[in-house]
This record gives structure tokens, sequence and C-alpha cells, in this order.
């Protein structure tokens, strides 16, 4: 496989998945706005959307105040922001232009009919009713696009690449969500507990599409123990940390299998594996959470760019 | 079902007296039968299959967006057998003599030495390659993969528009546009027995493997060189890799080591021995070439004049379909083969005999006139259609550079039924079918037509508003 192929691969499905947490993370910002009894105003919340998505600096080189109109149109439309759903659409859809060759028809069906539709909607269009609709949408064809190619794509060097990029993508932005909540969502110690507590623990476990697995495994009220060894050590939670390594690792064990050579990156991907699969959630706290996730991101990011080096992205 | 145009231009359907001919007497019942509304559902599903699919092209020059699809329309064009076995025979006389031709002009040059075409028109031509002087490439052959441009204008009369020798395009509509119609009508395939054409990519395999360099010990392996997502085929390129099953590579996915050329794969190069480039001569190396090309691969050339890799089709087969040359493929027919032409050349005026210049100045309105360099149908000039201000100006630029033009009759291109906004209307049609030569010469049986969807129209260039149909050759 041209090492090209494999960079296009990696980064249209890492865009697709990028393109679906940024409608699910504008999602909750707008459920949050409309959220009663949270006294600060409305304005943190879109701060601590943008902080999530990891959109603040950008967004605030253009504009003064976070506000919902504004928020909405640089996450979804705006060509400036490299991260914005139409951004992230067109990079997916030009990369899998390139590589029409390595991907199956359905695949290319889906990508290609996402971005033609996405790229018909007006922003003047997306009132606040409007927008949990296109939202839904986009998680919608997103959802599609992964099915289309889980259901027919050949499970070769080439797949294992597609895989790669989406766990990636997901580890770093569940990384991200969790440390949000620890240092913007809750400044002040003495929500801790409280109704507008929950009310934001919920919503973080909006973002990872986990509010209702939630209860199915802990049996419990929000915790903020349980919300993050869900989010970081449970192998079952799709957007864990644990389960998107256990992905990667056995990854990148197909790969030292198919190509029969083992490389810097597979040592990083099993060493951030086992860290999390003997993790302990204790442990973790004492460190200190946000420690430990900015550590992993740093390893997510070290890891992505040592694959792109090992197997010749350029 | 319509009102011919006139009297003096040739209908697929319809002869003189309104009865329908032979090959459209199914379709023009089927047709009767369809519903109110039925043929523009039909046409609506057609644009959505194309769409979903991502068969577009781009136009050069238009800002409003860069990926357009092609109109296609849902009535086919059908041709008998019998006229399809006289355009075969044509096409293949054609596609060996032009092939001698271009093995002679980069050898001995005996067609010039013999005086049958004029030693300054091929020296002094910007389409002569004189890096290729002396090569010898696999089996002898140049151009592997041609498309020649055809017109009707009567029930045995067809002309030769253009020979598309470098890297014709448009197969992958002839391909995707009979999938289309398979899937929209098939009980009219049922009806008739059409000659498939989905085979093209496999005969293409077949034949880029046939022209494996001296250098290439076992399987060869075969890579699609494109200059990228932003071609206007781009579509095509990647299409004709996939069904072949082989690298579609850009021009830094390629390097050359030690004479011999690789590709960057995710692990070890892989050598590479056969290129179907979609490049043109002048991108294909900066080393040898335009040095400011980012589209081809530094040594590439000289790979292949050291006989390690192929080049499809070959540098340089431009000087054999360069307009002013054209002019001469009935001489060239017959110094190769010592036969007469099958079809007919267009006959074209050279406007540097002042003769002739001055009765093509006198007579532009009846007219067509293009550039010698030019191709898509930008910068010509078509009389009956033109206003007095586009004939001032192309009188202006003939006496300037009268060199840089030919200029031919308007030809009464054949009509045929297109289902249009008002219903079933005449439109004027080419047809390029495409011819594969290697170990062996391989027509497909079908082709392009294209189609001018304006009233009266006789330009069919997909960039200048022409559509596609599917091409049936009926079988025995």
């Amino acid at each position: 496989m041209l090492g090209r192929t494999a960079s296009s691969l990696y980064w249209m499905s890492r865009y697709m998945e990028r393109a679906e947490n940024m409608a699910r993370l504008l999602d909750v910002g707008y459920r949050m706005s409309l959220t009663p009894g949270l006294d600060s105003g409305h304005r943190e919340q879109w701060e601590s959307t943008l902080q999530a998505a990891a959109l603040s600096d950008t967004f605030f080189a253009a504009h003064e105040n976070a506000m919902m109109p504004q928020v909405r149109n640089f996450m979804l439309f705006e060509e400036s922001n490299p991260s914005s759903v139409r951004n992230c659409l067109l990079a997916a859809r030009s990369n899998a232009r390139a590589v029409r060759t390595a991907i199956t028809t359905e695949m290319w069906e889906s990508i290609n009919g996402t971005w033609l539709e996405f790229s018909q909607v007006k922003p003047s269009s997306v009132t606040a009713d409007e927008l949990p609709r296109l939202l839904d949408w986009i998680k919608r064809n997103t959802a599609q696009f992964r099915g289309a190619m889980l259901n027919t794509i050949l499970r070769d060097d080439g797949y294992s690449f597609l895989q790669l990029g989406v766990f990636n993508e997901r580890a770093d932005n569940t990384a991200r969500i969790l440390d949000v909540k620890y240092y913007v969502l809750l400044p002040r110690s003495e929500l801790v507990g409280s109704d507008v507590d929950m009310q934001q623990w919920m919503m973080i476990l909006r973002a990872a599409s986990a509010h209702r697995s939630y209860r199915h495994v802990y049996r419990d009220r929000y915790k903020a123990w349980n919300i993050a060894d869900f989010l970081i050590l449970r192998r079952e939670m799709p957007r864990s940390l644990a389960h998107c390594y256990a992905w990667i690792n056995s990854t990148m064990e197909d790969l030292e299998t198919f190509y029969g050579v083992r490389l810097e990156c597979h040592d990083l991907a099993k060493k951030a594996h086992l860290q999390l699969r003997n993790g302990n959630m204790d442990v973790i706290f004492q460190q200190g959470l946000h420690e430990f996730l900015a550590d992993f991101m740093q390893q997510n990011n070290t890891l992505g760019a040592s694959i792109a080096e090992n197997y010749n992205f350029f | 079902m319509y009102n011919k145009r006139s009297d003096k231009i040739f209908d697929e359907m319809f002869m003189q007296d309104g009865t329908v001919r032979e090959p459209y007497r199914t379709i023009e019942s089927w047709l009767l039968e369809q519903p109110r509304g039925g043929l523009k559902q039909k046409s609506k599903d057609a644009e959505a299959i194309f769409r979903r699919l991502g068969i577009t092209f781009a136009v050069y020059g238009s800002n409003e967006t860069t990926e357009r699809l092609i109109p296609f329309d849902i009535i086919p064009r059908i041709i008998a057998a019998a006229e399809w076995r006289r355009l075969e025979r044509g096409i293949e006389q054609r596609v060996r003599a032009l092939n001698a031709f271009l093995h002679d002009i980069y050898h001995r040059q005996e067609i010039i030495r013999a005086g049958r075409v004029p030693e300054e028109l091929i020296l002094k031509n910007s389409a002569f390659c004189p890096e290729m002087m002396g090569h010898d490439p696999a089996r002898g052959i140049y151009s592997h993969i041609i498309g020649v441009d055809l017109v009707r204008v009567s029930e045995n009369e067809f002309y030769v528009l253009e020979d598309n020798l470098r890297t014709p395009s448009g197969v992958s509509y002839m391909i995707e546009d009979r999938e289309a119609m398979m899937r929209l009508m098939p009980e009219l395939f049922a009806k008739y027995r059409v000659a498939p054409v989905e085979h093209y990519p496999e005969n293409l395999r077949r034949t880029l493997q046939s022209v494996a360099p001296p250098a290439c010990k076992g399987d060869p392996v075969i890579a699609v060189l494109t200059p990228g997502i932003f071609n206007s085929a781009f579509f095509e390129h990647s299409f004709l890799a996939d069904e072949m099953g082989v690298e579609l590579c850009q021009g830094d996915d390629l390097f050359v080591d030690d004479g011999f050329v690789y590709m960057r794969t995710t692990r070890q190069p892989k050598r590479v021995d056969v290129i179907y480039r979609r490049v043109d001569d002048d991108y294909l190396d900066p080393l040898t070439f335009r040095k400011d090309s980012t589209l081809g691969v530094p040594g590439l050339f000289s790979a292949y004049r050291a006989g390690n890799v192929t080049i499809v089709n070959a540098p340089g087969t431009g000087i054999a379909d360069d307009k002013a040359v054209y002019t001469y493929v009935p001489q060239i027919i017959e110094f190769y083969t010592g036969e007469k032409p099958i079809l007919n050349n267009v006959p074209t005026y050279n406007c540097t005999n002042p003769d002739e210049r001055a009765y093509v100045l006198e007579n532009l309105q009846d007219l067509v006139v293009k550039e010698v360099h030019g191709s898509g149908g930008y910068g010509m000039l078509v009389g009956p259609a033109s206003t007095r201000k586009d004939r001032a100006e192309f009188t202006r630029r003939i006496k300037a550079r009268p060199n840089n033009y030919i200029v031919q009759p308007t030809l009464a291109l054949s009509t045929c039924p297109t289902f249009v906004e008002k219903g079933i209307a005449p439109r004027h049609v080419d047809l390029r079918p495409f011819v594969l030569m290697g170990d062996q010469i391989r027509i497909t049986p079908g082709g392009l037509t294209r189609v001018a969807l304006k009233d009266g129209s006789l330009v069919v260039n997909s960039s200048q508003g022409g559509g596609t149909k599917d091409t049936w050759i009926l079988e025995d």
C-alpha cells in the first residue's frame, strides 16, 4: 500500500470521527444552554464546549464573546476553523476521493452523500429549533459511514489504518471532555454534589453517549469517581480510553503480523494499553486526574506522529 | 414522435420518409408505451445514481463549483452489428497506420524522405518529441490507448474528426453509463442483444501487462499516474485503477533509484514496471521536460529510455494526432498499409495557402475553425452559430497566425432522439470508440456518444454543455 494511501485512510476516518464528536459536543452545549439554574449565565457553558473541542484559542482570536449563534456557526460551518463539521466532512471526502481505489463503494457513497447534503445547508437556516435536527443528522450519517466501513472493507492493512484514525481521535476527545469537566465546569467546590453538579456530570456522559449505559453498569447516581472510571478504565464502554487502546493495541498487532515488522509505534501503543488495562482509579486520583489526562493526551499525540513516521505517511 | 431537424440531416432513428430505422424499432415502441412522466422520473433517478457515485468532472476556469456532473441522456444510441464491423475495420486500419507512423518518425523518418509529409511540419512541430528519437518501446507500440472521434453524416458516411493518441478520456463514462442503463431499463436489455462493455478494464490490464519492459521478469506491476484530485478526469483515473486492481499514484508517490521506478509504500519500496500515465508529456519528468512540474517523477524519462519501465502512452504521440498532421492521415494510411482509408477524413483547409485562406475568410459563417493545439472545444469558432463579432475576431487571428488554425466545413452531424425539457427531440451526436493496442488490438464494442444538448448546437464537449448517452452495439 502507498504511504499516501495509508495516510488518507487514517485521516479520512479520523475526520469523520471528529465531525461526530463536534456534533455531540455542540449538542451538549445546546442542552446546557437550555438548563435552568446555572447562575453564571450561559456564557461559561459555551466556553467549556469550545474548550472541550480544543477550539478556545481559535474562537477567541476572532470573537469576543462565546454566544450561541457564534459558537454554533463556528463549530458547524466556519471555514477558518479546521475542525468545523464542514471542514471535517470536506477533508474526509477529499481524502476519500484520493483513495477511492482503497475504499468500498458503500463507504464512498456514504461519505460523498454526507458532504453533498451538508454543503447544501445554509448556516442561516440552522435556527435554534433546527439545530438538534441537524446534529442528529450528522451523528446518523457518521454512524452510517462507520457501519458501511465495518460491513464492507477488506480486513487488511487499510482496515488497520482506518481503525487507528478513529480510535486515536476518539481517545483524544474523551480525555479532553473529562479534563474540561474538571477544570472549567467545576471551579467552585461548593457545587460538588449539588443538583448543578449532577446536571453537569450527566452532560459529560451525554457527550460520550454514555448517560444510559452508565446506569446499566453502576446502578448508582452520578458520581465523579464512577464516571471517571467509566470513561477511562472500563473496556466495555466504547468511548473509554481503555476501550480505544485495546483496539489500537490489537490493530497494531495486526499490522505487525501483516508486515512482519515491529516498530516504535507498536511499543508506544502497547505501553499505553497496559497502563490503562492495569490502571486503578485510586492511583489516578492520587496522581491528579488532570495530570493523568494531560499525560495521556500527550502520549496519544506522540503515537499518532509515530504511526505516521513508521508507515511513511507524508 | 418528433420532427426531424431538416431533410439534410441524418437522423439515427428516423429515415427521410419517417419510417423507423431497423435498430431503433423496439425502442421506439418502448418509448411510446412509457407513461407520462416516466422518462422524467428515470432521468432523475439516473442523476441521483451518478451523483452518489461521484462521477463528476471539473470545468477549468469556472469558479462556481469545481465539480460538475456530466448530463446523462437516458435514450441510448444504437448501432447495428454490420455498421459496427465496418467502423471496427476502419479504426483498426487507422491505429495500426498511426503507430507505424510514430515508429517511423522516431526512427528513420522514411515518410519524410519519401516526401509524403513535409519535414518542417514534423520537426518544427511542438508536439514532436526529439527525446524519443531512436527509442524502441516494448512491442514497438507508442499509442496503446486511443479514442477515435467519429461523426456520422449519412447512412454510410462516417468521418474521423480527431485521433486522440495522447491520453484520451471518457472511457469511465462508457462503463458507468451502461451500468446506469442496466439499472434503469432492465426490460430493454431483455429485448435487445447489446454487446457488453464492462470488460474494458480487464482488457486494459491485459494490454498494459503485455507491454512490460524487457527488464521486467515475472508478473508486471502496473500503476496509474494521475495529476491528483483536482484534475478534471480524476474520477476516471481512480475508477480505472480500482477496476484493474492496481495502485493509483501521484507524482510524489513514485521515485527513481538507480534507473528503476519505485512506489513509496507503507514498508519497502515496490518496483513499478508499467505506468499508465494520465499526466501530459510536459509534466512527466522535470529533469527532461518542464522543470517547474510538480506532477511528474524526476528521472522517469531516463528509466524509460533505459528500458526499465514502460510509459503508456509513450511520450511524443501527439505528433500523430496534431491537427495539422491530421490532414495527412489518408496519405499516412496508404504509405504504411498500402490500402485505401476505410474511414474518411474531414476535408481540411490550410490557411497558409493564400487561395484556401481567401476562401476561408469569405465563408467563415459556414465553416468550423479550430486551433491546431486546442482541445475540449475551447478556442474554436462554429460558423453557423457565430456572431459577426466572433467572425471578425477569428478573421484577425487567422490573418495573424495562419498556421495556428485548421478550418473545416461544418459537418451535418447526425441527430439522435434525446430526452430534453420539452420531451423527446433530435440532438446532434458524435461517437468516441476506445481502442487498446498491445499483444493484440482490442476495440470495445460501444464507446462514448456525446450529445449537444442545446437545440441546434454542434458542440458536444462536456466543457461546453454536452452530455453523454449509452452506446449500444447490437450483436447479430
